[in-house]
């Protein structure tokens, strides 16, 4: 739907059609107008009720009794959560009737979080219940309501009645109708016996948890957590975050909310020093953002790369970073050596991997593949002779062959072809190397060098 | 807004490049343009017959500077919007200022977004209107609902507010080029889907016609989860992928139009060079379309020796044509270099290997490995997420060791905020841990405790056991959905619908679809369904005393309707299929969908 037309725009916007009215009587508009005009009718004298006899439902109750209200305000409540704050507050709303304007009276801020309280049943005068009281079943009034016809939901007032109603609605399949009874059951039962009643009704239960999902009114665990996401500040959004902490998460979980709320503490102490940017690092590269909420990873990256080499008693340095937040050694390695390589300190990717052995020989070792590790450095514009190095680690001989061969390598190349004792390639190769060079005497030499025993 | 198009007589999509010994006795499709009309008249009448209408507004959240004293919104039934409309309406008020709204909601209105404009005082002030647009044509055999959250709505939330919808668009298909003779179905969403239809079928009035839709199979997405994630590498599946393509339309950046400006571009049959590439898998687009611009120059060349009167009928006759595809084409080779160049530069190979050993189980520690370290280069969040949804459905759920690392490490490397996006991918059962039975409810009721509300505590309890298991290698076993390997696949002569993902695998939704339609039913997939976690039917039309009469050619034209979305790359193999056995698919879907758009409406890391 989103190609329009030059044409259609003119359509749109010059279009002049017969007026509109807004006192239609059609069928929809008179749904439409239900609730207005019940509002209106507690307020007037039903000239027209005639009928003195008050209705009485098989149970007892009568029907349509008028809600006990002021005579010329309704009020109208609506509560809303606002559970971060740790309380509640309650947003009174007003309507005058004969003006039917708006207007927020006052917001009572209450600091018990159960409070919570419903808007009071619109009820439909007497007159008007007549019309409505013909008796739908639950079936009946489920798909009056899928075809969007008028219905009345005011009659299904015992518990039973309600249960009715839901289970039908719910096997239409139609979740329209489903949650439009849910919103009625929420108004007319209490939270406790609604929830008894939907744990066992799996369908109407998740129905129900969406609703209120999307209405903002209730939060799962992870929904709660999910808050932060709305809030700037990181003062605050730290703050929250260490609120959570005390949430029944999953071990697991709780471990990760842990980290969450370290991580940005660590974030923001490193941001006050960082901002200003006074050493010469920042001078030579500037930061190109701040990293507040940026992933742990990248936080270990802008690590090596600001604050390399700093003792581990420092927050920003990599080596508290790594052991504050348990980073692997292979991610470790990976996320150093491309901020390293970045930056073109060829001596410092190569101490990420040398290890002595007992005896004090330096050795290269590493928990990547040293090809990965090519990879890494080469799209950092390594030069030739420390790329070579790295090639020349590759274990996989049919890896560093093509590796070395991509990046023209030559010794290499050569040198693997007489590990493999392959004279045919190593003839082949010679026509890809400059002639007379010092690649092509190599060759030259080891062809002729009768005590290789070639394979070919 | 939809373009209005005019019923445009189309070029029947004829002679493609491959295939060509396919069946030549396809039927014809039924003609769609009349669904855009309906929509687009029932729009005229309700902005036309009840309002003037200035101005329409697009939704943007924001507020309205407008001096109009009415205003018009088109919206989707989306709580959210109607609580924004309903925060302008009572600003208005709160100012003094007096005006009319109305609604259309598009295509019905929820009672819930009612309860809202009553709940928020507005209700009165704003008026409602449906605007029953259900069916979007995007090609000849393309129908889209363009409902792309009734993914996440019914199979995530559980939320059935959509089945309705689906049935309306099904009833409306019907009452117009039905009556169906078989319906088939698998899915629990598919099976509420045709209930749904056929009481609103009931409902109606009955006509007879000619039918012109002689079968229709409803599907559920999670019946498939696995085709959608892997990487799309037919050509239009690829544009998908990488440019995404929104209603039948791409906007081709400058990196494929080789100028400064972006161009929209339509992509339907109606685009010549498209339609004989949008099939074929990628590896065979470039020499396709060398072939094609070599053509264009010989053709280009006839005007030299021409006389004025042969360069008069030139110019008149065919010169227009030729610049049209020379345009079409220039376009489609940019758009294919920009494809390599992307894919090469993220190593796709790799990424291809590692899919196909996911799918065929072998070497699954080193995939296990590949997808670490994918993390923790922190490539593409999407990709890693695809690739431990693939692990996780193929392996029937990952060990819990490689659970709990792989999560840590992409909380670390993505943002620790991803905890909702793995919640959710839990309880789809796409990325879960193995485990026996029993201690997945003990963890999850855990997990599952709500914050202020201990009534509520065993809430995911209910949802734990939707987590099911995927079966696939037993599934893929039985409909021998992984080609032997070895055998050299030939993609320019595809024999079977695995070319689709370079003969590695052939789609279980549409192997389930041929299976089916060869049976006529399910017999003797009792096993399969089993493991599909069943809800699958076959029944039979009403038209029974005409059933002689039915065209045999409607007979081989069927509906598929995809309930959750599906791929360019289903719809592919769907036309192979198609070809080979003579049938002509129309793929009617929620949504087009690829494995971004599916696991980013799973997301969770934004408010």
């Amino acid at each position: 739907m989103s190609r329009a037309k030059p044409e259609d725009d003119e359509y749109w916007n010059s279009s002049k059609f017969s007026a509109f009215t807004f006192d239609d009587e059609d069928d929809e508009f008179t749904k439409m107008k239900e609730s207005k005009r019940a509002v209106n009718s507690i307020l007037v004298d039903d000239d027209d009720d005639d009928d003195d006899v008050e209705k009485v439902s098989w149970s007892g109750e009568p029907i349509g009794s008028k809600p006990n209200l002021t005579p010329c305000f309704f009020f109208f409540f609506c509560l809303f959560y606002n559970i971060h704050q740790g309380c509640s507050s309650l947003v009174l709303e007003i309507y005058q009737p004969a003006l039917f304007s708006f207007n927020i009276l006052a917001v009572i801020s209450f600091t018990d979080t159960s409070t919570r309280a419903y808007a009071p049943e619109l009820r439909k005068p007497k007159s008007e219940c007549k019309d409505y009281m013909s008796d739908w079943s639950p079936e009946e009034t489920v798909r009056r309501m899928r075809k969007g016809r008028a219905y009345s939901l005011e009659r299904f007032r015992s518990l039973q009645d309600k249960l009715l109603l839901l289970d039908e609605a719910v096997s239409l399949h139609d979740g329209n109708v489903i949650t439009a009874v849910l919103i009625y059951l929420k108004r007319s039962l209490s939270k406790e016996i609604l929830f008894r009643e939907l744990m066992v009704r799996e369908v109407a239960l998740r129905h129900y948890v969406h609703y209120l999902k999307e209405m903002g009114e209730q939060k799962l665990l992870l929904m709660q957590y999910k808050e932060h996401l709305n809030i700037k500040d990181e003062g605050r959004r730290r703050d929250f975050l260490k609120s959570c902490l005390s949430l029944p998460f999953s071990q697991d979980d709780a471990m990760h909310v842990q980290d969450h709320y370290t991580l940005l503490e660590r974030q923001i102490i490193i941001e006050a020093n960082d901002k200003r940017g006074e050493a010469e690092i920042f001078r030579k590269y500037p930061r190109k953002a701040s990293i507040l909420n940026m992933p742990l990873i990248t936080t270990l990256y802008y690590s090596c790369f600001y604050h390399y080499g700093e003792p581990e008693g420092t927050f920003s340095s990599p080596a508290n970073i790594r052991k504050t937040f348990r980073i692997s050694e292979k991610q470790y390695i990976l996320t150093a050596l491309g901020a390293r390589a970045k930056l073109k300190s060829w001596f410092d990717v190569d101490s990420l991997f040398n290890t002595k052995n007992w005896l004090g020989y330096t050795k290269k070792r590493s928990p990547i593949g040293f090809h990965r590790v090519v990879d890494i450095l080469q799209k950092n514009n390594a030069p030739a002779q420390v790329l070579q190095e790295y090639v020349n680690l590759i274990d996989d001989p049919e890896l560093r062959l093509s590796l070395a061969q991509k990046y023209k390598c030559h010794d290499i190349v050569i040198d693997t072809y007489k590990d493999l004792k392959d004279r045919q390639q190593l003839i082949v190769y010679q026509g890809k190397v400059e002639r007379g060079s010092h690649e092509d005497r190599k060759i030259e030499e080891l062809i002729n060098n009768m005590q290789i025993r070639w394979k070919n | 807004m939809y373009v209005i198009q005019a019923a445009a007589v189309r070029g029947r999509c004829a002679g493609c490049l491959m295939a060509q010994s396919g069946r030549r006795d396809a039927p014809e499709l039924p003609d769609f343009s009349l669904l855009k009309r309906l929509a687009r008249d029932q729009l005229i009448y309700l902005l036309e017959q009840q309002h003037e209408v200035d101005k329409l507004y697009k939704v943007e959240l924001k507020p309205i500077v407008s001096t109009a004293d009415q205003l018009c919104f088109l919206i989707r039934p989306r709580i959210q919007t109607v609580k924004w409309i309903s925060d302008v309406v009572n600003l208005d008020k709160a100012a003094g200022r007096l005006r009319r709204y109305k609604i259309i909601f598009t295509p019905q209105k929820f009672y819930a977004c009612e309860a809202v404009l009553e709940e928020q005082g507005v209700f009165g002030d704003v008026t409602c209107d449906e605007w029953a647009f259900y069916l979007l044509p995007l090609d000849d055999d393309i129908i889209s609902l363009e409902l792309p959250e009734f993914f996440r709505e019914n199979f995530l939330e559980g939320d059935q507010r959509w089945v309705g919808a689906a049935g309306g668009a099904l009833r409306l298909i019907h009452s117009l080029y039905g009556p169906f003779s078989k319906v088939y179905g698998i899915g629990q969403c598919a099976k509420m889907v045709y209930e749904s239809w056929r009481e609103q079928v009931e409902d109606g009035e009955q006509k007879t016609q000619q039918p012109e839709i002689g079968n229709v199979f409803l599907i559920d997405r999670d019946v498939d989860f696995i085709t959608p994630l892997c990487s799309q590498v037919v050509y239009e599946g690829l544009v998908d992928d990488i440019f995404r393509i929104k209603c039948g339309s791409v906007e081709f950046g400058p990196e494929v139009t080789s100028s400064d400006k972006s161009i929209k571009v339509m992509l339907n049959s109606q685009d010549k060079v498209f339609n004989e590439i949008r099939n074929e898998h990628f590896s065979n687009v470039f020499g396709f379309l060398s072939q094609k611009a070599r053509n264009l120059q010989t053709a280009y060349d006839k005007r030299r020796g021409m006389d004025i009167q042969q360069m008069k009928a030139f110019v008149s006759e065919e010169l227009k044509g030729l610049k049209q595809e020379h345009r079409l084409l220039s376009l489609h080779i940019g758009a294919s270099e920009c494809i390599m160049k992307k894919k090469t530069k993220q190593d796709f190979q790799e990424l291809l290997k590692t899919e196909h050993s996911l799918l065929e189980g072998f070497e699954v520690r080193e995939c296990v490995s590949f997808i670490e370290e994918h993390i923790n280069r922190q490539i593409s969040m999407i990709d890693s997420l695809r690739l431990l949804c693939l692990l996780s459905l193929t392996e029937n759920g990952l060990l819990p060791k490689d659970y709990r690392s792989l999560k840590a490490q992409y909380l670390q490397s993505y943002g620790i905020e991803h905890l909702l996006t793995f919640s959710n991918l839990k309880q789809m059962g796409l990325l879960v841990e193995q485990q026996p039975g029993e201690t997945l409810t003990v963890m999850e009721s855990k997990v599952g405790k709500l914050v202020n509300d201990k009534t509520a505590g065993k809430l995911t309890d209910a949802f734990s056991s939707l987590a099911k298991k995927s079966n696939f290698r037993a599934l893929s076993k039985r409909l021998v959905l992984i080609p032997k390997s070895g055998e050299e696949y030939d993609l320019r002569v595809p024999r079977d619908m695995a070319y689709i993902f370079s003969g590695a695998y052939v789609p279980l939704s549409c192997k389930l679809i041929e299976q089916v339609l060869e049976r006529d039913g399910w017999t003797g997939l009792e096993e399969i369904t089993r493991m599909l976690n069943g809800h699958e039917f076959a029944v039979s039309g009403g038209a029974n005393g005409t059933e002689s009469r039915i065209k045999a050619d409607s007979q081989r034209i069927v509906l598929v309707m995809f309930l959750g979305g599906c791929t360019y790359s289903e719809i592919s193999a769907l036309r192979f299929l198609g070809r080979e056995r003579g049938y002509k698919f129309i793929v009617v879907t929620t949504a087009i969908t690829n494995s971004g758009r599916l696991l980013e409406a799973l997301l969770d890391n934004h408010p």
